[in-house]
């Protein structure tokens, strides 16, 4: 095998990383000490290998020296064993013959005693001078990447993601579970800290998504299967019946007079439950599609059979309104993949102590969201449920954040929103308004001025966590309100302050099934079920999957301009595959000797990348290189050792181990 | 089935001994064997655990294992003072390993040994959960008297081992009653401070935070208050006369045991209930409970 063209001929490098390794691992002594094993024909050190002519001594060498395969001892291979293959293959050599020994991460950085790091240094490089001549010449493979993107979730990161690709000329498909896309920002009345209407800044983006050529967007619909690899992604969508057709219908909104309910009588889903709307209804005003959507779950003809069906005779000769309509399936090609499925807010029914679901006044921040909104339930005027204005308001920070018993990460927006809301309160009704915060968070462009700007406002900030909210009043001037009990950490005593509304800064969570989206995208969330991206700082947008792409707060709790950011960074990512058309994938893959497969099936059900599949006609199983990701759970389940893995040979790993225990 | 062991500690056989009355009569009616832990020791509680938490798990552990030397199962802690430190015991004799070290020490020195298989019970939740509500419900003999009760947990028993039941929002006790035919307030102070020990240390401050629970249960609508644990019915019990003289608007009203008024709804003999026990209310109580009313029922 690996002697078929010749003697071996090794060279090792060894990296001082200027103090990094050499301050610590007797560079000299390592250098020479590898010069005398076993094949080695050259052994050098060298200050920064990864520099320019730190990679020419490999190069130089390769040709002068005759040497046919590389032993690198430096850093971890995360860093730079793409730069030591590409220096290998300059060389003229196959990038494979190369093995790199990790004497920073794993003994510079973790050792003090000078004379036992190098003692381990010079075993590793014993084993990788060992392994690396079993080492075989690999090809990567190349995959093509269909042009084509599936957008999943069209909330203002969806809607920037797909409108961005669009624009490149890439034909985005923009999947929405609601009726209407907008998501949580069309239900938001100012954004913060420049106060402008969220509703001005988003609709026209709606509107764009509608319109452009680009983009086929599919609302009330789910993605129900993904099959495929990175550039090629076969997916079915399933579109839920709305009753009403988007290709007749032409907005008008005639059948929501028309309906036979002449007063709306279902909780408005989009106002929070603060309104009510009919069976057939459209979300809001701007909704895109303009098209209304029945309700099965309400409608009487759905419930009964026994409509007088008046909205099917308002619409008339154009035919919309279809009850008979049934789901329809679609099957699309796609290479990549954008997932912004969004967040939810914190049931503030979980802490009972604060009243929410008890006390009518009490409120989640998006309830005041729709509140104070012109086009809200009440037209913009701040009514309690029990009739009335407040005169004061207290908005609790961090209801379901930073909270051991419930969530414990910051959601990041809540002190911001919370700011937002009390401006508004104070502008719509001139209450007094009382801020309960643990620590104000306001690390944003404009956010800290905007806390100033309402400190000049004369709203109070109280600092300290809300013990209860309570209707049990200790004084007249209690009677009848609601009493915020807390502990003012600045004053140091304990306060009771009545006040007439109550305001929940409700922190934001993963989707209740964000776990079956994880799962049906096979990609992998962090310990809040939050998605995980490849890499917190360095890969903030990819996922452990290739092509798929996150955006939004999927990924973690931020606020509308780090959503759109992110979106961008995704769009982008995802344009920078599909414009390449092609990716080749690591040959360091797992492959199945076929005559000896005795067809047990046990690597398919081990597989976490579902890359392995059962070839019926030769009783067999097969891995399909592209989805392997190589990490040889597979070889090792196998039964009949019938699984083997590049770059993982058994050679290979027997002479390393024998090389680091010195023996035979 | 095996019996429970009954742990009184000292609360239920002092100020607390209605409840130990009541308790009981109840596993009695309900045919629940129990039996009190043989030379059993002080918890632990309190002062014990505030100033020496070693010392304190030492003795509570001893309970603990002598239970289990006994080959009990549940071990039934009817206050919640009791109820906290033994089972605060077994949570940090697993996981504070320097205080598993030392009550290992002093208990191998009478040759018991620590073991957490006892399950550390509080009567509350023995009837909800093994004996169950509907089981409860078919089981009543008799109509409550009084009015509307307010149920009141304190903290002992919800923080921070409260079992299943919401720890800002217990509910079971309320449920037991609703069993029992006897209709609850909707009380949100129910697990707010009832003073503790500071009634005798600083009064004005421990019965003041007894005043805005009374104050509160009849404020909305209650005619007695139904206490778990024996620091808390006697704190909201004895001071009464005290609020009552300072303040004019001020409604006496009794303080029971939930076991008073579960035993009086299936059928108990009233004298064995420890009614009369009571400090405030005696004429409610008088009222509600009669004599001739306790005879009639006697041969329940």
């Amino acid at each position: 095998m690996s002697e078929s063209n010749g003697t071996v001929r090794i060279g090792v490098y060894v990296c001082h990383c200027g103090t990094n390794i050499a301050g610590i691992v007797d560079v000299k002594a390592l250098t020479h000490y590898a010069a005398g094993l076993p094949n080695v024909a050259v052994s050098r050190d060298y200050k920064y290998m990864c520099s320019d002519p730190g990679q020419d001594l490999i190069r130089q060498d390769i040709r002068d020296q005759h040497l046919n395969r590389i032993v690198v001892a430096s850093c971890s291979p995360h860093l730079h064993e793409a730069t030591f293959r590409n220096a290998t293959r300059a060389g003229g050599l196959n990038p494979f013959f190369v093995q790199m020994v990790n004497i920073r991460e794993h003994d510079s950085w973790v050792h003090t005693n000078h004379a036992e790091a190098t003692l381990k240094a010079l075993d590793m490089v014993r084993a990788a001078v060992r392994r690396v001549a079993h080492h075989e010449a690999l090809e990567k493979a190349r995959v093509s990447i269909r042009p084509e993107a599936l957008v999943v979730g069209g909330g203002i990161a969806g809607i920037h993601a797909a409108l961005t690709m669009a624009n490149a000329g890439k034909h985005v498909y923009l999947v929405e579970r609601e009726p209407t896309i907008g998501g949580h920002m069309a239900q938001f009345d100012k954004t913060f800290p420049t106060l402008d209407c969220s509703a001005c800044i988003l609709t026209p983006k709606m509107s764009a998504v509608k319109n452009h050529p680009n983009i086929t967007l599919w609302t009330y619909s789910d993605v129900t299967a993904i099959e495929g690899y990175v550039g090629n992604y076969n997916v079915t969508i399933t579109r839920r019946p709305r009753y009403v057709r988007e290709d007749l219908c032409v907005g008008c909104l005639e059948c929501l007079e028309g309906c036979v309910y002449k007063q709306a009588k279902v909780p408005d889903e989009f106002n929070m439950g603060l309104s009510k709307r009919r069976p057939i209804y459209i979300p809001f005003p701007q909704a895109v599609p303009q098209t209304p959507v029945i309700d099965p779950e309400t409608c009487i003809q759905f419930k009964s059979g026994k409509c007088k069906k008046t909205c099917i005779e308002v619409c008339g000769d154009r035919h919309a309104i279809d009850l008979y309509m049934e789901p329809r399936t679609e099957h699309i090609e796609v290479g990549t993949v954008v997932l912004a499925t969004g967040f939810q807010t914190y049931d503030a029914r979980r802490s009972p102590y604060y009243g929410y679901g008890t006390y009518p006044n009490v409120y989640t921040a998006l309830e005041i969201e729709r509140l104070v909104n012109a086009s809200g339930p009440t037209g913009g005027e701040v009514v309690l449920r029990t009739g009335g204005h407040p005169k004061s308001v207290g908005i609790i920070h961090c209801v379901g954040s930073r909270d051991e018993n419930t969530n414990r990460w910051c959601s990041r927006v809540c002190c911001m929103y919370s700011l937002k809301l009390a401006h508004l309160l104070k502008e719509h009704t001139g209450a007094e308004v009382f801020n309960f915060y643990i620590d104000m968070r306001t690390p944003g462009k404009g956010f800290e001025e905007f806390y100033q700007k309402l400190l000049s406002e004369r709203v109070h900030f109280i600092r300290g966590r809300v013990a209860e909210v309570t209707d049990a009043s200790l004084h007249s001037s209690e009677e009848g309100r609601l009493v915020i009990r807390v502990e003012d950490t600045l004053a140091g005593f304990v306060r009771r302050i009545p006040v007439d509304m109550v305001v929940l800064a409700t922190g934001l969570e993963p989707r209740a099934d964000a776990q079956e989206v994880r799962r049906l995208f096979n990609i992998t969330c962090s310990n809040e079920g939050f998605f995980l991206e490849r890499h917190p700082k360095l890969a903030p947008v990819q996922t452990f999957t290739d092509g798929i792409f996150l955006a939004g707060c999927c990924q973690g709790p931020k606020d509308i301009p780090d959503t759109v950011a992110q979106a961008g960074a995704a769009a982008a990512e995802a344009l920078a595959l599909m414009d390449a058309g092609c990716v080749e994938t690591e040959p360091n893959t797992a492959y199945v000797m076929e005559e000896a497969c005795c067809g047990c099936k046990t690597c398919i059900s081990v597989c976490p990348y579902h890359a392995i599949s059962f070839v019926d006609e030769k009783q067999v199983s097969a891995i399909n290189p592209v989805l392997c990701k190589g990490c040889g759970t597979c070889v090792a389940a196998c039964p009949s050792a019938t699984i083997r893995q590049h770059l993982f040979e058994d050679e290979q790993i027997f002479a390393e181990i024998e090389g680091i225990l010195e023996y035979a | 089935m095996a019996a429970y062991c009954y742990y009184p500690g000292c609360s239920l056989r002092g100020t607390g001994i209605a409840y130990e009355e009541s308790l009981l009569a109840v596993f009695k009616l309900l045919h629940l064997p129990i039996e009190e832990l043989r030379d059993w020791n002080c918890c632990g509680a309190t002062s014990y655990m505030s100033i020496d938490e070693g010392s304190a798990c030492v003795l509570s552990a001893r309970n603990l294992a002598l239970a289990r030397q006994l080959h009990y199962r549940d071990i039934v802690a009817p206050c919640s003072a009791c109820y906290l430190v033994l089972r605060k015991t077994q949570d940090y004799v697993q996981r504070y390993p320097r205080i598993g070290r030392r009550v290992e020490e002093s208990l191998g020195a009478g040759r018991l040994h620590v073991l957490n298989e006892v399950r550390v019970r509080h009567p509350l939740e023995v009837l909800h959960t093994d004996v169950g509500l509907a089981k409860i419900k078919a089981r009543v003999l008799r109509q409550w008297p009084g009015g509307k009760v307010a149920c009141y947990y304190g903290c002992q028993m919800v923080r921070p081992y409260a079992d299943g039941d919401p720890d800002h929002n217990p509910v079971r006790m309320d449920e037991l009653m609703h069993a029992a035919g006897v209709s609850t307030v909707d009380f949100p102070l129910k697990t707010r401070c009832c003073g503790g020990t500071l009634t005798g240390t600083m009064p004005p401050v421990g019965i003041r935070l007894n005043e805005i629970l009374l104050a509160e249960a009849h404020h909305r609508g209650a005619e007695a208050m139904v206490t778990v644990c024996p620091l808390c019915q006697y704190n909201l019990d004895a001071y009464q006369s005290e609020l009552r003289h300072r303040s004019k608007t001020f409604a006496e009203m009794p303080v029971f045991f939930f076991t008073q008024v579960l035993g009086w709804a299936l059928g108990g003999d009233p004298a064995r209930l420890g009614l009369k026990r009571a400090i405030s209310g005696r004429r409610q109580i008088a009222q509600w409970f009669p004599k001739q009313r306790a005879e009639a029922a006697a041969h329940v």
